[in-house]
């Protein structure tokens, strides 16, 4: 069961800002979600191994060779949706 | 033994920019980005842009595999990215693509000299990873009122080279940190000049308290600087009775202090998982092939300086300790003969050397050029892929392809005992080696690359070129040649070292420069003061750059430091008048002026080394 | 409902930009809410360029939709999302790559679920799209603004993208053909992911010939997603009207409990209407399938977790007032995600979490094998699987919006094939009170065109197809 000290938790590492009513309202709804998940634990899982891919493919490689096989941006296509902007750079927050 | 009285235990995060690779290792991007305006070089994929999916740079792998081999690191064949979940404003993903559970090499080790001789630092892992973007903090980042965010860095190759707690003191910890720069230089992977090449994160505990790790440590002398920061500071906090937490602090380096980082931040939870737009690697048999084709590393080069040139090892260790140098010195002796070998590396390990460590100046190699100008005598030169022998040819044992190869390696290594030598086939036809009694040559075939790497035995490698013709494979040689005066070189070997320093403009010693120079002193005509004068007059002054093969006689003359012996001048004078009779008949029939042109033939005959006044002397006591 | 090829005629005998107005007015006077943006000066530039250069490609001067969680270069991509305001992709995607070059003209941008998140595109910051059946009901989701579009008359083809069932669960609700094709036969360079190792871009029409059209020019290999397949097929010659032969695979598990009577009635008519056509009926089980949406929903929200972790307003999209760092990205991502997002960001970040990995992560990870090796077996003896695309027809607007777990249920027939990777067509197969009902035709790996073939054999023999919303 997530208490409100996990959401708070989850919330930090995801960096999603919640409100005191944000954690009254999802604190319900994702223990019914993970009390539903909980199902799985009847599921018999020793010796099967898990499917990160599901095609078996491997090794898949590009050659360095520049500008293939993704096309470069110019600087002001790179910088065109920065919402804040300085000298070519985009502008974030202060550090601390 | 070493007693390390504080019980200092140091471990190194070294993150390597795989920098000598044209591109990224997620996207296309160039990595020739240094000079460029911030976020030009950047795409979809690199800007983390929504959509956008990574495709693995495969010399990216291979590169990190020969790191993993030169580290004597286990390499993994099966591996797999992954992402690491962070936030961090230069991260443009909210995550970074890195290696988890099988890194793609690890448990190697690194012998560095140590506090007391020799010491090996264990190599935990070395693991592939893209590299974030680039911070710009107005001021310092604990002030600064905004960050700005460049993100032609993202993507870059990254190898994080993690080592074990081994290291005892902070000079332990800048020599692995040299070495490891040295090797990584050896292997052609890794251009440390380049600025963001090298970064660490050290980690680093004193006996009786917890480990501290610092971070944003940008050089090596900054890493020796922020670790004995650090042991003072940790000693003080145990002196006064206080405890040294668990903790990241940054290295503040314009003030060499450390400073802790403490946010509200949390212990991380990364919450690693397979990449899911990335396909596992299955890279069995990769390490074997790319072990054999390995460059020599530095050990190897101070043996062979050692044993084929006779130098000590003191001194070969000098000239071994960045490869530039190395190629440099090598370059200039075989250039001359054997005798020459002692004389060039007094002056380039002792002299050399520690002119630009007092500079603070660094090697640049001039990049490849289409055609250099040829070091002996400036013309153009071209670059040669002559024939030499059919490869199949060696494999069905043909007699005449036998005699081809071993004229090829008498006539251009002087390799003369590989005359009656037996020549031998392996690895499946893809080494051919030639050995008897100690010597042994082997010739490996790469046609990955399109190349045979000859290896001598005692270290020494040199490539030619392989070319497919229909059931035939070619070997060509691969060099640049000249056809005015039949010089030639490597192709893989530049010879020109550009000289810099990041405030300093470029100054540039080519290997002409350096020849004459010894050249010079060799035959007695400057003294040991005045190859000194050159040597700074070339590192300090603005030579011009372009390339100049009278460079050092301009300064010798210049200099005035040249001793030209009277015979030479009169040798000289007798030849003007001889030549000159129009000349010396006008002088006698009263036209004072003509004495200027004999002596103008003088000065050209010495090359300007006499003195125009005594040239002048000379000739009128000829003339009587 | 105009097919392509009766398009081509008219763009022929008139122009393509005749047939861009006409479908640009009718999504002008629309009430379903199906596009996000209308690229009205861009369609009707590209239209008369069509017209002017002559007829290239084999989809010229055809008006497409495309889902808006796909990158346009030029035009406004939201994910439907408040985050993503204002941001006007620099590149193409690569199916829009392909698509202009077999000159369709890019009409708009269609409404969805935020991030393809849900079953029933009222997650939208935009607002629902409705269901033009029944204007009070869902179109389903998440692809809901590209199959009511197409169902509705405002586009003739359109794409989506299934990661759980969200091109086949509006294809069904709205009475639409939708196919979510093998994984890694599109490329998804471009598609915006939530879940990167499940979904897959997929194409809507009226018919199957038209979705086969569709398929046929995005479909194909590309450098830039590894894992995309290289194999060149021709769907559209696969389009044959013949079952002889043909085995279907009944899975029981799809049918019963949940399941709507009348859906699961037309279903199996539609079984035995192909069995009437030479094809024959064989039972499979499955046993895991009751797993599969526990296991769908850890692994996509996970994924999730981390795909949704670049939109930090720093490089595109919202941004709020800035302080330091931490607290300005937990501000931008709390003021630009939906409810529903944030739970599943939330939810995927806890089952990946230090503890909680191996119980959730890892472990659905190991039941997805098991409903791999479910369909292995299946696919031994069946050439296709037949079953229902949803469990019920399309439900009311605000009916389900407000219980997050019975919206999952939904997904119940869908997600296991997401999970398995194999392709699987929704095609219409009867009505239930006025509501379309959708099957799905589900194949082996890289076996569309048996599926094609399937659907297009039912479809040839029936008239669900046909018939046309009223009203509108």
């Amino acid at each position: 069961m997530i208490a409100k000290k996990d959401l708070e938790h989850m919330g930090w590492l995801a960096r999603l800002e919640l409100s005191e009513e944000d954690k009254e309202k999802y604190t319900p709804r994702l223990n019914s979600v993970l009390d539903y998940f909980g199902e799985l634990d009847e599921v018999d899982t020793e010796d099967v191994e898990p499917t990160y891919h599901i095609l078996p493919m491997n090794n898949v490689f590009r050659d360095d060779e520049v500008n293939v096989p993704a096309k470069p941006l110019t600087q002001e296509e790179a910088l065109s949706n920065a919402p804040k902007k300085q000298d070519g750079f985009f502008k974030a927050p202060r550090m601390m | 033994m070493y007693e390390n009285p504080d019980g200092v235990m140091i471990g190194l995060e070294v993150h390597v920019q795989l920098n000598k690779l044209k591109t990224k290792v997620f996207c296309g991007c160039t990595t020739d980005y240094h000079n460029d305006p911030p976020n030009s070089h950047v795409c979809p994929v690199c800007l983390g842009l929504p959509g956008a999916l990574p495709v693995i740079n495969k010399r990216a792998v291979e590169a990190a595999i020969k790191v993993g081999l030169a580290l004597n690191c286990k390499v993994e064949e099966h591996t797999q990215f992954y992402r690491k979940n962070y936030y961090y404003p230069d991260l443009p993903k909210g995550f970074q693509i890195t290696q988890y559970d099988f890194p793609i090499s690890s448990g190697g080790y690194i012998t560095i000299e140590g506090e007391d001789g020799e010491h090996r630092v264990g190599i935990t892992r070395a693991h592939m990873e893209e590299d974030p973007g680039r911070l710009v903090h107005e001021g310092t980042i604990d002030k600064s009122k905004y960050t700005l965010i460049d993100y032609n860095r993202s993507g870059m190759a990254l190898l994080e080279v993690v080592s074990d707690p081994d290291m005892r003191s902070p000079k332990e910890a800048r020599r692995y940190l040299d070495k490891l720069r040295n090797i990584l230089e050896y292997l052609d992977v890794f251009d440390g000049n380049l600025e963001g090449a090298l970064r660490v994160d050290a980690n680093i505990s004193i006996m009786g308290g917890q480990r501290a790790e610092i971070k944003n440590i940008s050089s090596h002398k900054g890493a020796e600087r922020a670790l004995l920061y650090e042991i003072v500071r940790q000693k003080n906090v145990l002196r006064r009775g206080g405890v040294v937490v668990l903790e990241t602090r940054h290295f503040d380096e314009a003030r060499e202090i450390t400073m802790s980082m403490r946010s509200k931040e949390e212990a991380h939870d990364y919450r690693y998982f397979p990449e899911p737009d990335l396909v596992p690697l299955k890279i069995s048999g990769w390490a074997p092939a790319i072990k054999a084709t390995l460059p020599d590393l530095p050990d190897a080069w101070r043996l062979l300086f050692v044993e084929q040139y006779g130098i000590t090892d003191e001194q070969a260790k000098a000239l071994t300790s960045d490869i530039r140098l190395a190629k440099f010195y090598q370059m200039v002796v075989q250039n001359r003969d054997i005798k020459f070998a002692q004389l060039a590396a007094d002056w380039m390990s002792n002299v050399l050397k520690g002119e630009l460590n007092y500079r603070s100046q660094t090697f640049k190699v001039f990049s490849e050029q289409e055609a250099p100008k040829c070091w002996a005598c400036g013309e153009k030169m071209v670059p040669s892929d002559r024939y030499l022998f059919d490869w199949n040819g060696i494999l069905i044992n043909d007699l005449d392809t036998f005699k081809k190869l071993k004229e090829y390696l008498m006539n251009n290594y002087g390799a003369f005992w590989v005359n009656n030598a037996p020549i031998e086939k392996d690895d499946a036809g893809r080494t051919i080696k030639i050995s008897v009694e100690n010597y042994s040559i082997s010739l490996i075939l790469d046609d990955t690359k399109n190349k045979v790497i000859v290896k001598f035995y005692k270290g020494g490698t040199y490539s030619l070129s392989l070319k497919k013709v229909n059931d035939r494979l070619n070997i060509c040689e691969d060099i640049f040649y000249c056809n005015n005066c039949g010089a030639s070189r490597d192709k893989n070997t530049t010879f020109i070292i550009k000289v810099e320093k990041p405030s300093v403009p470029e100054a540039e010693i080519s290997l002409i420069d350096m020849l004459k120079a010894l050249d010079f002193f060799e035959n007695n005509k400057i003294s040991e003061d005045d190859v000194l004068k050159i040597m700074r007059t070339i590192l300090q002054k603005q030579i011009p750059k372009e390339f100049d093969v009278e460079k050092v006689d301009k300064i010798v003359k210049e200099e005035g430091l040249k001793k030209v012996e009277g015979n030479i001048v009169e040798a000289a004078a007798l030849e003007a008048i001889n030549e000159n009779p129009q000349a010396v008949a006008d002088y006698k029939a009263g036209k004072e002026k003509a004495l200027n042109s004999l002596v103008g033939a003088v000065m050209k005959k010495t090359k300007g080394g006499a003195d125009a006044r005594t040239a002048r002397e000379v000739l009128l006591g000829k003339l009587g | 409902m105009a097919t392509i090829n009766e398009l081509k005629e008219r763009i022929h005998a008139g122009s393509s930009e005749e047939i861009v107005a006409e479908y640009l007015e009718r999504i002008g006077s629309s009430k379903l809410n199906a596009f996000i943006t209308v690229a009205k000066e861009n369609a009707l530039v590209r239209a008369k360029e069509i017209d002017s250069e002559g007829f290239e490609g084999s989809l010229a001067g055809i008006p497409v939709a495309i889902k808006d969680n796909i990158s346009t270069k030029g035009i406004l991509t939201t994910c439907a999302s408040k985050i993503l305001t204002g941001y006007v992709p620099p590149y193409d995607a690569h199916v829009i790559e392909r698509l202009k070059e077999a000159g369709a003209v890019i009409i708009g941008k269609t409404n969805m679920d935020e991030f393809a998140m849900g079953t029933s595109t009222e997650t939208s910051f935009y607002g629902p799209t409705r269901n033009p059946w029944d204007t009070d009901r869902v179109p389903g989701g998440s692809s809901g603004g590209s199959a009511a579009a197409v169902a509705g008359g405002e586009v003739p083809i359109a794409l989506g993208s299934d990661t759980g069932g969200s091109v086949r669960c509006p294809a069904s609700f709205c009475g639409v053909v939708g196919l979510k094709p093998t994984y890694g036969v599109i490329s998804r360079y471009g598609l915006i992911s939530y879940a990167n190792s499940l979904e897959q871009i997929g194409p809507f029409a009226t018919t199957v010939r038209d979705v086969a059209a569709l398929f046929d020019v995005i479909a194909g290999y590309d450098p830039r997603d590894s894992t995309s397949v290289d194999k060149e097929v021709n769907y559209s010659s696969a389009l044959k009207n013949d079952v002889s032969g043909l085995k279907i695979g009944v899975p029981e598990e799809y049918f019963g409990e949940g399941t709507d009577e009348n859906v699961e009635k037309a279903v199996w008519n539609a079984i035995h209407t192909l069995e009437d056509l030479g094809a024959t009926r064989i039972k499979v089980k499955m046993p895991h399938t009751k797993y599969a949406l526990s296991a769908y929903y850890i692994i996509a929200m996970s994924e999730a977790s981390s795909n949704l972790a670049r939109f930090d307003g720093m490089r595109y999209g919202l941004r709020t007032e800035d302080s330091d760092w931490h607290t300005t990205f937990s501000q931008v991502r709390a003021a630009g995600f939906g409810d529903e997002v944030k739970r599943r960001i939330l939810l995927g970040t806890y089952a990946l979490s230090a503890g909680y990995h191996d119980k959730y992560y890892l472990k659905a990870l190991k039941v997805r094998t098991l409903i791999k090796q479910d369909f292995e077996l299946a696919f031994k003896d069946a050439d296709v699987l037949i079953a229902p695309t949803m469990p019920y027809p399309a439900f009311k607007l605000g009916e389900k919006i407000d219980d997050p777990l019975s919206l999952y249920l939904a997904d119940v027939d869908t997600v296991p094939i997401n999970l398995a990777g194999v392709p699987s067509i929704s095609v219409p197969c009867g009505f239930s009170h006025g509501l379309p009902i959708g099957m799905q035709v589900i194949g082996k790996h890289f076996d569309e065109t048996t599926i094609l073939r399937t659907a297009y054999t039912f479809e040839e023999n029936t008239d669900f197809h046909t018939r046309e919303p009223e009203g509108l």
